[in-house]
């Protein structure tokens, strides 16, 4: 066959992979609905200055504990007499963002930790594999506490804190991914095609592994999420008045007798969203055909 | 017919006569590690001195059991490992010295068993045949990747956007030929590539192979447990045991009478349809020593029906035999100097007991 | 087996010493001085310097950490800057509080989640599956804080059935094993119990439902083998990694109660952490997160061990 005929052959469709993921992702319907609550949830957190609700911060003596329903509050007002409403919408900027961020970062210096370790191998690996073993012998809880407890309250030592607690994870996850595909026999067969290992990292190593890595990070999600407002509830988190789920739900403890239905508010909208992650995560696993 | 070369293909310096590859006392030890801190407790002898010659334009075939330093010598030979001694010489120059890695693999490349993991599962197939030639500067990677797939034959035009797990595994195969054509190589290491297909898939395949030696002036080395297969498409056949070379020659001297008691024991494990030659008694029993220990002199007499004394102290060299001197052997039957009770009688070695 | 205790014993050594490091650094890296809590507000430089001197904060921090090791080693802990008592004895009773409920919670856990994870392994994608796996999804996302004060809502608030707070009657120290002691306990554990019994149950249901796809199954049911032999083979092959999942459970029960201590005013490590935080307690809020810590390295050990005493392949790797 002549090369001209070949060039004016029509040209085998392309499906990419991500168009194959997207494609599969679509057909689930639990991922898909998981995936609009959590875009609703984070569209609302975005733009609540927009919407047309109350401003979360007006305290009122005489409207306090209003349980859900009350004219003007339809979920409520809090222990200051808060609209309870307005301080959920606005308390996902503060619970999504403390509760998202730091599994992207993790993920990035994670996969970056494990990629190099699994792909150098000998004393780098053991270098970086030997230090990170030493954090998996804090409960992840215990180390998100006591980091943040050492660092005190505020949003930048909890995305500190909880950050350190989702590396070790992901860098043991990357480096056993990359481990597995670098010793694939089409590593070899790329070396042997004279490739250096800076191309062959580019071209076949992170395509295969970041997938597999980024499946993992997003099943932390939950968990850093419910961690992230544990912390506030405890009070190494987020500080007062800023509206926070894990704050909130600490506060309106003492309202539990007078109102409980609107002091188990905040935790519901914790539970709702890390629920909706982890389907959405699992949902992203089968799409991209991740084994367990 | 003249072969025509691809593209690209490195010129050949020594003319016909100069083998393509020389590979002298290869070896290749694997330290394992153990115990409480994990320090060197144990070598593998994978690769124990072999040497041997690869000579242009022939198929050279490579057998033994598993684990007897069939794949450790193929991927000596297209420098994925460093060997821990010996040299390689590719058309006169000695790797290393005046050839340089880069060099050696753009003249030897490699088909390895499966087909399925030697392809990257992100890449379509066009991707993966024209990653070499792009690394490598070589022209239009592209247009010689759908090139190298017609030549194997695999359309381009249905084939190029594919992915590895979108293909049957005779067309994987025949991309992960594509792609080691795709490097212009003089040399091709086939580590049984064709073991894990159908029957039918695998005659196919072995009859492209001949074409592409044919047409392009290829030279093989053959890796492959099958006998038949090797027989086929082999010119001369190289036999190793635990990590050493115990016989080699070509392929009809060979399979018409085995010259090692090893070789001889293999062909006589080979199933036949002729009922006369019904395999009653298993011509070798047990497994082949563990090759972190091998056994001293010869490493074949621990499981050698003919061993006697000397074989036990005195490693057997191999030296020519029989009229045409292709046909080499190490074995003391075959040293009239050896001292053992067969040697100088012209005796050759049975495969099942008398 | 014994090697591979004694190497899986010098494995942790280094472990252990890199989590008295991270131990010791937590308060280097606390933003302003550990003494601030407790030193008077008018003290004067050289009433500082003394004081810094006492707690020998005066000295370069590799000798710190020294000086700190090597009474760690001895079992000292050092002392609470708020109350002056030796950190190791506030930290072992709460300790003993904390493994109470975190062991009440894993004998609620542990069998739950095992007999769900079988059965849903077992009829896969059936629909006690299905019903099994949702229920475990929302169990691993529950925030279980939230749980704890939901079911407070219920049972002490609505029905008034359980108390709400503390580990005993009003004015009992100590722990007993008697009703009024016992019904402190339920609440805090049953929540505390739930996550784990997600996480086990998820583990375990796929960890049968593989095995149950493996060929050796089948040749076990060829041989003419019947349903309860073949389970046995199936649980003998689920065993070790069950078990670890659980000993990982455990330790992270103990160490991850603290939330829950909250919640219910448990006198456990968990609050004893809450109340270093907020007094800055620093030496307090180490000697519990070190001795929390040391608790986990333990339970994975001892898991370690036990697996490689159940499965033989894990000596050899």
């Amino acid at each position: 066959m002549a090369v001209a005929e070949i060039e004016r052959a029509p040209a085998f469709k392309r499906r990419g992979y991500w168009a194959g993921v997207a494609r599969r992702l679509m057909r689930d319907r639990v991922a898909i609905l998981c995936l609009a609550i959590l875009a609703a949830l984070v569209l609302s957190a975005i733009f609540a200055p927009l919407l047309p609700i109350q401003d979360p911060y007006q305290a009122s003596m005489v409207a306090r504990l209003k349980p859900i329903g009350t004219a003007g509050h339809p979920l409520g007002t809090d222990e200051q007499g808060r609209d309870m409403l307005a301080r959920l919408i606005y308390g996902g900027r503060l619970t999504l963002m403390i509760g998202l961020m730091p599994v992207a970062i993790a993920f990035f210096i994670g996969s970056t930790l494990g990629i190099v370790a699994g792909y150098i191998g000998g004393r780098v690996n053991t270098l970086i594999m030997r230090s990170i073993d030493v954090f998996f012998a804090f409960p992840s809880v215990l180390l998100a506490i006591a980091i943040s407890g050492a660092l005190g309250a505020g949003i930048l030592n909890s995305l500190v804190s909880l950050s350190v607690v989702f590396v070790p994870p992901i860098t043991r996850v990357a480096e056993s991914v990359t481990s597995a595909v670098r010793s694939a026999d089409y590593i070899e067969a790329a070396r042997a095609s004279g490739g250096n290992a800076l191309t062959i990292m580019r071209v076949h190593v992170l395509g295969n592994v970041l997938g597999p890595i980024f499946v993992y990070a997003s099943s932390l999600t939950s968990v850093c999420m419910i961690l992230a407002a544990g912390l506030s509830f405890l009070g190494v988190g987020v500080k007062p008045p800023e509206p926070e789920w894990g704050l909130m739900l600490n506060t309106l403890r003492t309202a539990i007798y007078m109102n409980p239905m609107v002091a188990a508010l905040p935790g519901l909208m914790i539970f709702v969203t890390s629920l909706c992650l982890n389907l959405l995560s699992d949902g992203l696993r089968s799409a991209m055909n991740v084994k367990e | 017919m003249t072969p025509e070369p691809l593209p690209d293909t490195l010129p050949d310096i020594g003319g016909p006569a100069q083998p393509l590859v020389t590979c002298r006392d290869l070896r290749k030890h694997f330290p394992v590690k153990g115990g409480i801190l994990g320090r060197q407790v144990a070598t593998v002898h994978a690769v124990d001195g072999v040497s041997f010659e690869v000579r242009k334009g022939e198929t050279l075939g490579i057998v033994g059991e598993s684990g007897c330093g069939k794949s450790t010598t193929a991927r000596l030979l297209i420098g994925l490992i460093p060997p821990d001694q010996g040299e390689i010489i590719f058309d006169g120059r000695q790797l290393g010295e005046e050839l340089s890695l880069r060099e050696l693999r753009r003249g030897i490349q490699m088909v390895f068993q499966d087909s399925y993991a030697s392809l990257n599962p992100r890449l379509t197939v066009e991707d993966s045949i024209a990653f070499g030639p792009r690394i490598n500067g070589l022209d239009r990677p592209v247009e010689r990747a759908r090139d190298m797939m017609a030549r194997v034959g695999l359309e381009p035009a249905r084939f190029a956007g594919r992915y590895p797990h979108e293909m049957s595994g005779g067309q994987r195969q025949r991309v992960n030929i594509a792609r080691a054509l795709a490097m212009s190589p003089r040399l091709v290491v086939l580590d049984e590539a064709v073991s894990a297909l159908d029957k039918s898939v695998e005659a196919q395949v072995l009859n492209l192979l001949n074409e592409l030696r044919r047409d392009l002036g290829l030279t093989y080395v053959f890796i492959s447990h099958d006998l038949n297969v090797v027989r086929y498409i082999s010119d001369r056949v190289l036999v190793m045991y635990l990590g050493e070379v115990v016989e080699i020659g070509p392929v009809d001297e060979v399979y018409a009478a085995q010259a090692h008691p090893y070789t001889a024991s293999l062909f006589a494990a080979m199933p036949s349809m002729d009922p006369d030659r019904r395999t009653l008694v298993p011509p070798l029993s047990g497994d082949p020593p563990n090759p972190i220990d091998p056994p001293a002199g010869c490493r074949f007499h621990t499981r050698c029906r003919y061993g006697e004394p000397i074989c036990a102290t005195t490693k057997p060299v191999l030296r020519s035999f029989g009229e045409s001197r292709a046909h080499c052997a190490a074995c003391h039957i075959h040293d009239p100097a050896s001292g053992h009770s067969l040697s100088g009688k012209d005796f050759m070695p049975q495969g099942l007991p008398r | 087996m014994l090697a591979y205790m004694i190497r899986r014993l010098i494995l942790v050594l280094p472990v252990a010493f890199g989590v008295s490091v991270i131990c010791f650094l937590l308060v280097h890296i606390a933003p302003g001085d550990p003494l601030t809590a407790i030193m008077a507000v008018d003290a004067t430089a050289e009433e500082q310097a003394a004081m810094r001197a006492a707690y020998g904060l005066d000295r370069a921090l590799p000798v710190q950490f020294l000086l700190w090791l090597g009474n760690l080693v001895q079992g000292d802990l050092g002392r609470s800057i708020a109350t002056g008592r030796p950190v190791a004895a506030e930290v072992w009773r709460a300790v003993q509080n904390s493994l109470l409920l975190a062991a009440t919670a894993s004998a609620i856990a542990f069998p739950v989640g095992l007999l769900l994870g079988f059965i849903a392994g077992y009829f896969r994608d059936s629909w006690i599956d299905k019903t099994v796996t949702s229920a475990a999804i929302a169990g691993v996302s529950l925030p279980n804080y939230w749980l704890g004060m939901v079911l407070v809502i219920i049972f002490s608030v609505k029905l008034g059935w359980l108390p709400a707070m503390g580990a005993g009657p009003a004015g009992s120290d100590g722990w007993a094993w008697d009703w009024g002691h016992v019904r402190h306990l339920l609440l805090p554990s049953f929540t505390l119990s739930v996550v784990p019994i997600g996480i086990v149950s998820r583990t375990v249901r796929a960890l049968v439902g593989d095995i149950y796809r493996m060929d050796f199954v089948q040749a076990l049911y060829a041989k003419g083998l019947s349903n309860l032999d073949v389970l046995i083979h199936v649980i003998r092959n689920a065993a070790a990694t069950a078990l670890s999942v659980m000993g990982l459970q455990l330790g992270a029960l103990l160490g991850g109660s603290i939330l829950i201590e909250t919640v219910f005013n448990w006198p456990g490590s968990g609050m004893l952490l809450s109340n270093a935080i907020f007094q800055r307690d620093l030496p307090l809020l180490q000697g519990t997160i070190l001795t929390l810590a040391m608790f986990f390295v333990a339970a994975n050990l001892v898991v370690d061990i036990l697996q490689a005493a159940i499965d033989p392949r894990i000596q050899r790797s």
